[in-house]
Formats: structure tokens, C-alpha cells, sequence
């Protein structure tokens, strides 16, 4: 089947970087706002910037909730970004009482305030749990991939971790797997080589 | 150290970033880039291209008359950039309202810069951070020395004293949700001698947000000793690599042989 890339639209992501990166790579993704439009989609990519709570509410206004829900349980091919990665958790600190998608068990926490700076910005390194792991081709030992986020999702159980990275002190996973499922804190659609050859990596 | 790989530093220190800016009026870049392969050097797409080539970590357009027809050759600009450039970007310049920021982010930029608007109007900064988030709001300060260990906060490229402290004004932006300061030593810009470090030091101490330093530098030492000394988290530069001096990868090759922390190049 040939690849179809839909990117999920609520309103407040910025979408368009993400798409740019898909077309560099040589697809034209469809943009996803409401619960149709999913036919023929074979890879979603659900990128996120801005609240929990905020990300939240747009996916349930628009029909996006179950659609997302009902494509991850299929275990289709999905890669969440940023906020998209941590709405798929239970609940965020960032807004308290907002349910998440609740694909996984585990809550989304803040970094402590130690005179750190926040919010987490810029190039950092992560560690590969598995770098036998296909869909790290051609990134290196240790890559180095942009953030930019106060928040980040402690998942329950280990065995979701596919990448770590520690920011002054605080270990946290910067990525899961699971799957044909990856989501990431970072931005790879920010991180210019490296994150581009991920984006590849998922959809070849 | 723990074990290093491919050059780089264990993972979990956060890298310091290099930041070259292209201040760009009409939709051309001002002054020019000065390399070699650029069919236009005074296009800045292709300029923020050859800064994408050379890794640099983010890129910087200043718009520096920004009228308003300006601002939609700005945001074409913007647009076209971001479909080639896989890193952030930030564009300041004319940016006085949340309408304006929203445009530019729709077009493609992560981050806006706001100077003389965040000055007039504080509020600015507490509306776009709630609107797009603190990491896309840049707060730009133009600082002079005043007196020892004292810096004022000034507009129109320094000519007008705001009457503010440079240090109390970068608190207030953090407080107010910008996500980042952008900087600039009025009194080094364009010197050459070297960023001021002491300024920067005393904001970067005083807030819990990352600072750029600007404004200063003539080699590469100098942005070693305000990322040491002037505890700054990015290093911005406009002539020292616009004229070919160094390119963004010897930057990063001279602050990894000083022990600071760098993204490596990806070949």
C-alpha cells in the first residue's frame, strides 16, 4: 500500500513545520481536523505545541479523541510530537481535572524549579534503550534532537522507554515505543538531520 | 565525564547554541552574506538555506523597518524558509499585536521577537505566551551601560532611554511568560571587542528563562567568555559569520575543544 501521511489539525499545533518536513521527504500529507477524512491513511503524525488542557479540549471538539484512540489500539503506524506525546498519558499537571487520552498509564510532570532554567530549550543529547531498534537507521550513537517543554510524561513501567535524556539532573523519556507507535518530547520535525531521518525512518 | 560518543558529550547536557541572525528590510537581507555558493546573497531564504547547511542550531530574521507592507514580504519570507530550514526559527521586528505574532507563526516561524512593542505594551508578553505558549515568546532588550554593574533599557537601536533597568525589565518578561531574552549590548553591537559579560551574567542570574547574548562579537573566544563568563545558554552573531570569518562548524569545533557543550556536526 502506498503511504498516505495524515496529519491530525487541532488547531493550535504547528502543523505546518510538520508537514514541510513530510514534503521535504517527498509525501503530501492530508491535514486531519474532524473524525472523517482517515480513509487510505496509512502513517499519522499528530504534532502538538501549547497546553495539555488546551490540546485536549480542541481534540474532543473536533472528534479527534476516538479517532486517535481506535487508530493506536489497531496499532497502525503513529507518531506523536511534543504535547502529542504527552496527551496520550492519563492526566498532565499542566491542567489539572483534564483527562488525557489515556493510552497509557502514567501522568505528565513539570521539572522541579531548582534555579534550572525553564523551560528546557535546545539541542540535547538522548541514549538509545535499543539501538538495534530499525527505526533508529542512520541517527548515530547518540543523537542530538530539539526541545523545548517544561512538561514531560513519566510513563508507568519502563518497558515503554525507547530513548532517555536528562536535563540538569532529572532523567526523563524522551521517547516511547511500542509497536508501530513512537512518540517523542522533542521536535523532529525541529531537529533538522537527525529528526528528518527519524520522520523517514517512520515513513518508509 | 562519562563515556563520549562521536565527539559529542554525554547525553543530558543541554548543548549551547550558536545563532545566526539575518536582519532583513524589504525582503532582502541587509548588508549581504558574504560566502561562496549563493546565487543571491541578498535573498534570505537562500541565506537561511547556507546557515542550514552550515548546522547552525537556530536561525534569527530581524526585520528592521517593518512597515506593515514589510510585514507580508516578511511573512512570505518566513513561509518560504521554513519549507526548507528543519530548524527553529525566530522573526522579530514589527510585531505589535497577538494578530501579528499569530501570522508569523502560521507562516512557518517557532519563536517571535518583540523589543519596542514588549516596552509600550507589557502586556504583549503575558497575551502571547497564554495565546501560543512562553517557548514562542522572545523578549528582545537593548541595554547601555548606565553606571557600574547598571544597564538601561533602550529603543530605536539604542538611541532612546526607556528609563527602565535592564535587569528589573528582564525580570518583569520572565514573570510575564516570555520564554526566552534575546540580549543585545548597545554598548558592544558593532565593536567587535566582544559580547559584555557582565550584563549578561547579571540577567542570566536574575531570571529562570534562557538568554542570548548578542551584540559584541569579533571572534570566536569572544562568545567562549560569554557563555562561560556571561553564563549565557546561546551565542547570536550576525558579521562574523555573514563575512565567511568562521562558519557555524568552527564555532562548534572551537567551543567542544573548550570543554563547552555542543551540538555535533551530523554528516
Amino acid at each position: 500500500m502506498p503511504v498516505k501521511v495524515g496529519i491530525i489539525d487541532y488547531g493550535a499545533g504547528n502543523l505546518r513545520s510538520a508537514a514541510n518536513a513530510v514534503q521535504a521527504l517527498g509525501f503530501d500529507p492530508v491535514l486531519l481536523a474532524r473524525d472523517e477524512g482517515f480513509d487510505g491513511v496509512t502513517h499519522l503524525i499528530f504534532p502538538g505545541v501549547g497546553a495539555f488542557g488546551d490540546a485536549m479540549g480542541e481534540l474532543h471538539r473536533r472528534g479527534l479523541a476516538d479517532p486517535i484512540r481506535q487508530w493506536i489500539a489497531a496499532d497502525r503506524p503513529f507518531f506523536a510530537i511534543c504535547v502529542g506525546y504527552q496527551v496520550l498519558f492519563d492526566s498532565g499537571l499542566e491542567s489539572p481535572g483534564v483527562p488525557g487520552l489515556g493510552v497509557f498509564p502514567g501522568k505528565v510532570v513539570r521539572f522541579p524549579e531548582d534555579g534550572r532554567k525553564i523551560p528546557h530549550m535546545g539541542w540535547n543529547a538522548v541514549r538509545l534503550l535499543d539501538p538495534s531498534d530499525p527505526l533508529w537507521a542512520g541517527l548515530g550513537a547518540q543523537p542530538y534532537f530539539y526541545f523545548v517543554h517544561s512538561f514531560y510524561p513519566e510513563p508507568e513501567g519502563s518497558d515503554l522507554i525507547a530513548m532517555e535524556c536528562d536535563y540538569a539532573g532529572t532523567r526523563f523519556a524522551a521517547a516511547i515505543r511500542r509497536g508501530n507507535l513512537i512518540a517523542t518530547q522533542f521536535h523532529p520535525e525541529k531537529s533538522q538531520q537527525a529528526g528528518v531521518r527519524l520522520l523517514g525512518n517512520f515513513l518508509r | 565525564m562519562d563515556k563520549r560518543a562521536g565527539g559529542g558529550f554525554p547525553a543530558g547536557v543541554l548543548a549551547k547554541r550558536i545563532i545566526p541572525c539575518l536582519d532583513v528590510t524589504d525582503g532582502r537581507v541587509v548588508k549581504g552574506v558574504n560566502f561562496v555558493d549563493l546565487i543571491d546573497a541578498g535573498d534570505p531564504v537562500e541565506c537561511a538555506m547556507a546557515y542550514n547547511e552550515q548546522q547552525a542550531d537556530e536561525l534569527v530574521f530581524l526585520d528592521i523597518t517593518a512597515s506593515s507592507d514589510d510585514r507580508a514580504t516578511m511573512v512570505d519570507v518566513v513561509r518560504r524558509t521554513a519549507e526548507h530550514c528543519f530548524i527553529p526559527l525566530t522573526v522579530g521586528g514589527g510585531i505589535r499585536t497577538v494578530e501579528n505574532m499569530r501570522e508569523m507563526l502560521l507562516a512557518g516561524a517557532d519563536k517571535v521577537g518583540i523589543n519596542t512593542s514588549a516596552v509600550k505594551t507589557p502586556e504583549l508578553v503575558d497575551a502571547g505566551a497564554k495565546a501560543f505558549g512562553s517557548q514562542c515568546v522572545v523578549v528582545a532588550i537593548d541595554a547601555k551601560r548606565e553606571g557600574p554593574g547598571k544597564w538601561g533599557v533602550y529603543t530605536h537601536g539604542g538611541r532612546t532611554p526607556v528609563g527602565r533597568d535592564a535587569v528589573e525589565w528582564a525580570k518583569e518578561v520572565w514573570r510575564r511568560g516570555a520564554g526566552e531574552i534575546l540580549l543585545t549590548s548597545m554598548d558592544c553591537d558593532g565593536t567587535k571587542a566582544g559580547y559584555d559579560c557582565e550584563l549578561t551574567a547579571a540577567v542570566s542570574e536574575a531570571v529562570g528563562i534562557p538568554v542570548i547574548a548578542s551584540g559584541g562579537a569579533g571572534n570566536l573566544d569572544h562568545m567562549v567568555e560569554v557563555l562561560e563568563r556571561g553564563k549565557a545558554d546561546a551565542v547570536l552573531a550576525a558579521s562574523i559569520f555573514h563575512f565567511g570569518t568562521h562558519t557555524v562548524g568552527e564555532a562548534k569545533e572551537h567551543f567542544a575543544a573548550r570543554g563547552i557543550p555542543v551540538r555535533p556536526h551530523v554528516d
